[in-house]
């Protein structure tokens, strides 16, 4: 199977002919227009390097009710994604070989996008002893990015250990930095509004202070460490600082912490419930600001499907989490490039190239996040990079429904996504999975 | 109005409506038969999640004097502790053909769920949210304050009038206090200056956005502003630190209940200085020794028994207001 991608226009640039055969990018221009491949009208589309996700719940194993794999891969390509790391915060977690090579099978199985499991830090994410890393390293799975994402690492030593111990196979410590003691019972941003509406306040210092002490211990011990969903402009500000001085830490912000602020908690809709909470105007803006300059390095969606039950309820006893995969480039496209402040390249970035080359898949014939190259793996995104559309949580290929931006209009859709060279979403809509080993 | 949510939902014109009615509702209960025929018919569901024998009983004692049909509904353990969910619960008394719903939940946000989620069609009326709202208390402090303060020989509610030019001191733990939240927005509402007296500990980040002062020394509040009411509020054992605040619990909030007391804790000293005029005012339940002694609690300046008393008053305005519509009156 072949595909002709016919007057697209690579990272938002001139357009051209891209051939997309064998499960590679085979040509380009003129001499990409060769018989038998079907063509794709990919006028006024832009196509991207197939976008991976360094933060992704699948919920499976454990709570299939919530996501499968199946179903979150779905809503994967359906989102533009090639790629995406599971988190290990299942039922039993993937603190072992036999999980992580589980997770991984299911999703070659599925065959929507590739499945990179992530390893647990801690045996349980209990944050008391270390998992066996190197056995989930050397398995099928090949993880190379562990985090104990829902829980911090919270005990110093336990951090410097897997910061340190990581490095055997050039693996990464992906931090949830909250201080535990200061936001036990926290349920959102502390201040004006936590004030008023009465929900217990989760300080931004909760997070900062995690993230002080992890850069400085990286530093000291040479290791990689990359920062989940950064949600305060001070955790920015750190993180430029920790840049300044040459420290080997990448940090994410996800698209809800991008768009959306603490002032949505005033409905008590759980659907607004979020760990790290929504923060403020001024937090966005300062997040939106370290994306365009390169300080945040990846938008990961933190896509954490809930069931109907743990969020038709009062906001106390709802789930933190929201979906994320099938809005993240809608958010990123409004946010970003249809307000000048990134271009189609600056998005390829920080949505497949950066993400790629932290969770170490820019490698090998399995690569993603490569450039759009003949020769390179066809793992490719189209979007419309004009197209308006309405998020209807009842549309959504995910299991769950816990979107928070049901009826916003969004700029930008992905219309095909292409794993390998197969397509897996066409005209906007799923197409076929990719069968194991192809 | 539908709901009664937060005292935020009050205008000035329609909290001084409430409270004139709760005044008329307050004249009938000194009559012989208390009972009033205006609700007969109507059914009020005591929805309460978390222990609370005095506010429930103001509220039954409103809803009969009006002559509703009351259910009580004691649900202790909420979907938080994995009973019954709040949606279950809404489900349940929407097919009873519950016409008011008074809640009282240790959820911020439960009433506004219950009002809002498209659940249930019934009124909704806050008796409490975690530490949110509790708009009853607020309307019953600021009729008693009404009365007091602003009422004469001629119009002794001081009926058709705000609070303008009043000063009052809320004193105590605000950070976990859903009367402080609601006292704040009310009596500002009425015209009332407000300042809040509280160890930094128990003062709320983001208290710059509310429509009061806030000061650590209740000594200097009381000598500069000379405010003509205090109202403390409860100090809950669990904020303490010592015994109170054992290992997972937390630290206290401040370190013992003397330096409390010595601090915050209204004594026979502060009282004396007090204005002549002012009063004390204490939601309740009280802990003697620890935010009033004695010599406050049981002072003629104490108005702390006649709160109770309006609260009835004001919770029948309340039902009244949000049931009776355009029906005729208790006259």
């Amino acid at each position: 199977m072949s595909y002709l991608l016919r007057g697209v226009s690579p990272l938002g640039g001139e357009p051209t002919d891209l051939l997309l055969a064998d499960g590679r990018i085979a040509a380009t221009g003129a001499e990409a227009r060769r018989s038998g491949a079907t063509v794709v009208d990919a006028d006024g589309l832009v196509a991207l390097p197939g976008l991976v996700d360094l933060h992704t719940h699948l919920r499976e194993p454990g709570r299939e009710d919530a996501e499968t794999v199946e179903t979150g891969t779905r809503a994967a390509a359906l989102g533009g994604y090639t790629a995406v790391h599971a988190m290990a915060n299942t039922s039993p977690v993937a603190d072992t070989a036999g999980v992580v090579e589980q997770v991984w099978r299911l999703g070659r199985h599925a065959g929507w996008a590739d499945v990179l499991p992530v390893g647990a830090v801690s045996v349980g994410l209990a944050g008391e002893q270390l998992a066996e890393l190197g056995a989930m390293a050397y398995s099928a799975a090949r993880v190379r990015m562990f985090s104990d994402d829902g829980h911090c690492v919270h005990d110093p030593v336990l951090m410097r250990r897997a910061l340190e111990y990581v490095k055997a196979f050039d693996g990464v410590i992906a931090q949830h930095a909250q201080e535990p003691r200061l936001t036990r019972g926290a349920q959102m941003h502390e201040g004006v509004v936590s004030a008023e509406v009465g929900l217990a306040g989760w300080p931004a210092v909760a997070e900062e202070a995690i993230i002080a002490r992890d850069v400085l211990l990286a530093e000291h011990v040479g290791s990689r460490l990359h920062v989940l969903h950064v949600s305060t402009a001070g955790s920015v500000d750190l993180i430029r600082w920790a840049k300044s001085r040459n420290i080997a830490v990448t940090a994410e912000a996800t698209p809800h912490h991008l768009m959306l602020t603490d002032e949505l908690a005033r409905s008590y809709d759980p659907l607004f419930k979020v760990n790290p909470p929504l923060r403020t105007a001024e937090d966005a803006e300062a997040l939106r600001a370290g994306l365009a300059d390169g300080t945040i390095d990846t938008v990961g969606t933190d896509h954490a499907p809930h069931s109907r039950e743990d969020k038709d309820c009062e906001w106390a006893a709802g789930a933190f989490g929201m979906l994320g995969l099938e809005t993240a480039l809608g958010v990123v496209s409004t946010l970003m490039v249809a307000t000048g402040r990134m271009t189609w390249a600056d998005v390829a970035r920080v949505m497949s190239t950066a993400p790629a080359r932290i969770g170490r898949i820019d490698t090998g014939p399995d690569a993603h996040g490569r450039p759009l190259a003949v020769g390179e793996p066809a793992n490719v995104v189209l979007v419309d990079p004009t197209a308006r559309w309405t998020v209807d949580p009842a549309g959504l290929a995910s299991l769950s429904r816990n979107t928070p931006y049901g009826g916003m209009e969004l700029t930008g859709r992905v219309r095909a996504t292409f794993l390998r060279g197969r397509a897996t979403v066409l005209d906007g809509a799923l197409a076929a999975p990719v069968g194991a080993g192809a | 109005m539908r709901h009664l949510l937060s005292a935020a939902d009050l205008d000035r014109a329609t909290a001084i409506e409430l409270l004139d009615i709760a005044s008329r509702m307050a004249a009938t209960q000194g009559r012989e038969i208390k009972k009033l025929p205006t609700l007969r018919g109507r059914t009020v569901v005591n929805l309460f999640f978390e222990d609370s024998t005095r506010t429930r009983i103001s509220f039954e004692t409103a809803a009969k004097r009006l002559s509703a049909d009351v259910i009580n509904f004691s649900a202790k353990g909420s979907s938080v502790s994995k009973g019954e969910s709040l949606k279950d619960t809404a489900l349940t008394l929407q097919a009873m053909g519950a016409d008011a719903v008074v809640i009282r939940h240790q959820a911020s946000g439960a009433p506004h769920r219950l009002a809002h989620a498209g659940w249930l069609g019934s009124a909704v009326i806050n008796a409490g949210d975690g530490t949110h709202q509790h708009p009853t208390q607020a309307l019953l402090d600021a009729f008693t304050l009404r009365r007091h303060l602003v009422g004469d020989a001629d119009n002794p509610d001081g009926v058709g009038r705000d609070l303008a030019g009043r000063t009052v001191a809320i004193v105590g733990d605000v950070l976990h206090s859903r009367v402080a939240r609601s006292n704040v927005q009310l009596l500002h509402t009425l015209g009332a200056r407000v300042t809040l007296v509280a160890p930094p500990t128990l003062v709320p980040v983001g208290v710059e956005g509310w429509t009061c002062d806030a000061s650590y020394h209740l000594d200097e509040v009381i000598e500069t502003e000379k405010p003509d009411a205090i109202m403390m509020l409860r100090v809950q054992r669990e904020r303490m630190g010592g015994e109170g605040g054992g290992p997972g619990t937390g630290t206290g909030f401040f370190p013992s209940p003397l330096e409390y007391t010595r601090s915050y804790g209204l004594d026979a000293r502060r009282l004396a200085m007090l204005p002549e005029h002012a009063i004390v005012m204490h939601p309740g339940p009280m802990n003697r020794g620890l935010e009033i002694s004695a010599d406050a609690a049981d002072s003629p300046r104490a108005v702390i028994v006649e709160q109770v008393a309006n609260g009835v008053a004001v919770r029948m305005a309340v039902l009244y207001r949000l049931l009776a519509g355009e029906r005729e009156a208790w006259a």
